[in-house]
């Protein structure tokens, strides 16, 4: 029987979700830092261009018969359009008098001559970068601050923005895929001692109890250890029990054969009527423990294998015929024919050792219950997915009402009042049958007799 | 016949050399491996009975020594152990067949005569009893030009009348030799079988005598 095991979480699956969470994070992060970086650089030098020609505007008004001039000095626009199509304001002014240039443009208000300062506006529906700075004139004989306002459009710097603003989505992307490889190389590799294990354990034979021989992580040495250890106590304690079973058997059969042997001797050599009937009493009670104890033993010992079968490929006919002629001189002894007829020849995986128990059972319960002068039919062959072997005897039938009890541990018929038997060969051919994928069947004959059909799983 | 037992247990070995001798077999005791090869060195057998468990090695090293040498002598192995754990290997090793204790005699003996059968066994299983010639091992009668296979409790009771011609044997004792302890049967189940063996008789010097309120008894005619 296994227990469902209790599942919560996965060690690949957590690794995973933890590390694709970093990388997500990571991603991200680099996207922001290098668009703010872009905004940032592309501003700066929006900002340094604008000052350099502001200044350079500035430095081209002189005082001529005192009145300004302001030459426009083309190096400073083409310092401006260098970069890219924005449009260019511009408007300048003293302390009372609007110059030239655009009389709505938005104007800060100036700092200290010498000084710069930047403003975003919104101008024609654009927005705009504006610097403002002033200079000292004189005309005559008055000091004169001149004033200008130059502003860009930011259409150069919105498109060199999305550039980088691109490439660094690119980026946070690539390094993303990057981390995600890595975090599925990584995932698997930390899990992949764990899934060797797993395989070099489940691939073992069911008897197969030796210690974990393959290399482990240190991470996972106590594990092992323990493993080993269970693994270790599961194998003596199971050779323990088989070596008690075989043990309690020798144990309680010897003494039992002395007792029968002597009963037997004692029985040829007294005369009296009364002393003989006890002494085939006691050969009866003796026949009765013995085969009891032994099919007791017998169904201990299967119990213990059908946990842990040792398959091998079993010959059908090989099989049957060998118990067939083991068990022909015990029905000679009543003249009893044993017939073995084989249908269809095949193998089938089967433990071999289980196997022949359960036909000898059934075998010995048909010649139990097989009158004197008949016959047992024996045939074997395959039914759909499984192999069969069927026993047919001349006997009286199970009683109708117990079929179905009968197979039961310890059920006997009603019929089965001074045969010797403990009734456990039934339940031990059924329980081999179940643990070989396949089942036991009993009924009765139309003719007469019973009939016991033991299948066993072809695959 | 010549059994040669190799047995620890002293107790079980006393009882089965007396049930043996019972019915006339010469059995020799070994109690160790040692001993068993200090017999086998002197005497011919026709049956080795080998317990599987021994004190100085198990018997399975006796197996294999006695297959190894090619030794023509059948082995019955006696087995108390349980019957799953051991019997695979056994007959694996070599053994002829094998028999798990406590077992019947008749038992025992159907089971060497099959081995014997089996092996081909000598010739001088058969005996002439007047006219009549009797094969113990294959089970075979020869009236005249007849030859005749006998069942198995025809043979049986044959085989106990044979052993000892002229001597009356009661329907009791013919039961017990005949039928397993666990059968019910009246003592007239024996005239059935009486009755076969005399019409497989007829036309030969020998009889089947009834000797009223005693028995029967095998004698010429």
């Amino acid at each position: 029987m296994i227990t469902p095991i209790n599942i919560k979480g996965s060690i690949r699956r957590r690794l995973l979700i933890m590390l694709l969470g970093g990388a997500l994070v990571l991603a991200l992060g680099l996207f922001f830092v290098f668009q703010r970086l872009a905004v940032q650089l592309a501003e700066e030098s929006q900002d340094n261009i604008l000052r350099a020609s502001a200044t350079a505007i500035l430095d081209s008004a002189s005082v001529v018969d005192g009145e300004i001039q302001i030459d426009l000095p083309y190096s400073a626009f083409s310092m401006l359009s260098n970069v890219s199509n924005d449009r260019v304001f511009y408007a300048i002014k003293t302390d009372q008098t609007f110059l030239t240039g655009y009389d709505d443009l938005p104007f800060p208000p100036a700092p200290e001559s010498g000084n710069h300062e930047f403003a975003t506006e919104t101008y024609q529906d654009e927005t705009v970068r504006v610097v403002v700075t002033s200079r000292a004139m004189t005309t005559g004989e008055n000091p004169v601050r001149l004033f200008i306002a130059l502003a860009q459009t930011q259409d150069g710097q919105a498109s060199l923005i999305a550039r980088v603003v691109r490439i660094s989505a690119w980026v946070g992307f690539g390094v993303f895929v990057l981390v995600v490889a890595l975090a599925l190389i990584t995932a698997k590799a930390t899990v992949a001692p764990l899934v060797r294990l797993t395989e070099s354990v489940s691939r073992r034979g069911p008897s197969e109890l030796r210690a974990v021989a393959a290399p482990v992580p240190v991470e996972m040495v106590p594990l092992v250890t323990s493993l080993n250890s269970f693994m270790d106590r599961l194998s003596n304690s199971l050779s323990r029990t088989e070596e008690f079973i075989a043990d309690a058997a020798h144990r309680l059969r010897t003494p039992l054969a002395i007792v029968r042997t002597r009963a037997e001797t004692t029985l040829m050599r007294v005369e009296r009527e009364e002393n003989r009937a006890a002494l085939k009493d006691m050969i009866r009670a003796i026949d009765e423990s013995s085969r009891a104890a032994g099919q007791m033993l017998d169904h201990a010992m299967v119990s213990l294998r059908t946990d842990s079968l040792m398959k091998a490929q079993l010959n059908l006919s090989d099989i049957v015929s060998e118990i067939v002629g083991r068990m022909t001189p015990a029905a000679e002894l009543r003249d009893i024919q044993l017939k073995f007829r084989l249908d269809e020849n095949v193998t089938f995986p089967g433990d071999p050792v289980l196997v022949q128990s359960a036909l000898r059972n059934v075998i010995d319960n048909a010649l139990k219950f097989s009158p004197v002068d008949s016959c047992v039919q024996i045939s074997a062959g395959t039914l759909g997915q499984f192999a069969f072997v069927k026993v047919q005897d001349e006997g009286g039938g199970f009683p109708t009402s117990d079929l179905e009890t009968i197979i039961k541990r310890f059920s006997r018929g009603e019929n089965a009042e001074g045969i010797v038997g403990s009734g456990l060969g039934l339940t031990i051919a059924s329980d081999v049958a179940k643990a070989h994928g396949g089942t036991l069947e009993i009924e009765n004959a139309q003719e007469a007799g019973a009939c016991v059909s033991l299948y066993f799983s072809l695959v | 016949m010549r059994f040669l037992l190799i047995e620890d247990n002293h107790d079980l070995a006393s009882a089965t050399v007396d049930r043996l001798s019972l019915d006339g077999h010469v059995v020799d005791h070994a109690a160790t491996l040692e001993e068993a090869a200090d017999f086998r060195a002197t005497t011919d057998y026709d049956l080795i009975l080998l317990d599987i468990m021994l004190p100085d090695g198990d018997g399975r090293s006796f197996l294999n020594t006695h297959r190894s040498a090619n030794d023509p002598v059948p082995v019955i192995v006696t087995t108390a152990r349980s019957e799953v754990s051991d019997r695979v290997g056994i007959l694996d090793l070599g053994a002829d067949d094998y028999i798990t204790k406590p077992f019947d005699f008749s038992e025992l003996e159907a089971r060497c005569r099959a081995v014997l059968r089996r092996k081909g066994g000598a010739s001088r299983n058969v005996i002439m009893i007047g006219d009549v010639e009797f094969d113990s091992l294959s089970g075979t009668l020869k009236v005249g030009p007849n030859k005749i296979t006998l069942r198995n409790r025809e043979l049986r009771l044959f085989e106990i009348f044979a052993s000892a011609p002229e001597q009356i044997f009661s329907k009791s004792k013919l039961l017990d030799r005949l039928f397993s302890y666990d059968e019910d049967v009246s003592e007239n189940a024996i005239e059935v079988y009486i009755g076969r063996l005399r019409k497989h008789l007829l036309g030969s010097r020998v009889e089947i005598k009834t000797v009223r309120g005693v028995g029967y008894l095998l004698a010429n005619k």
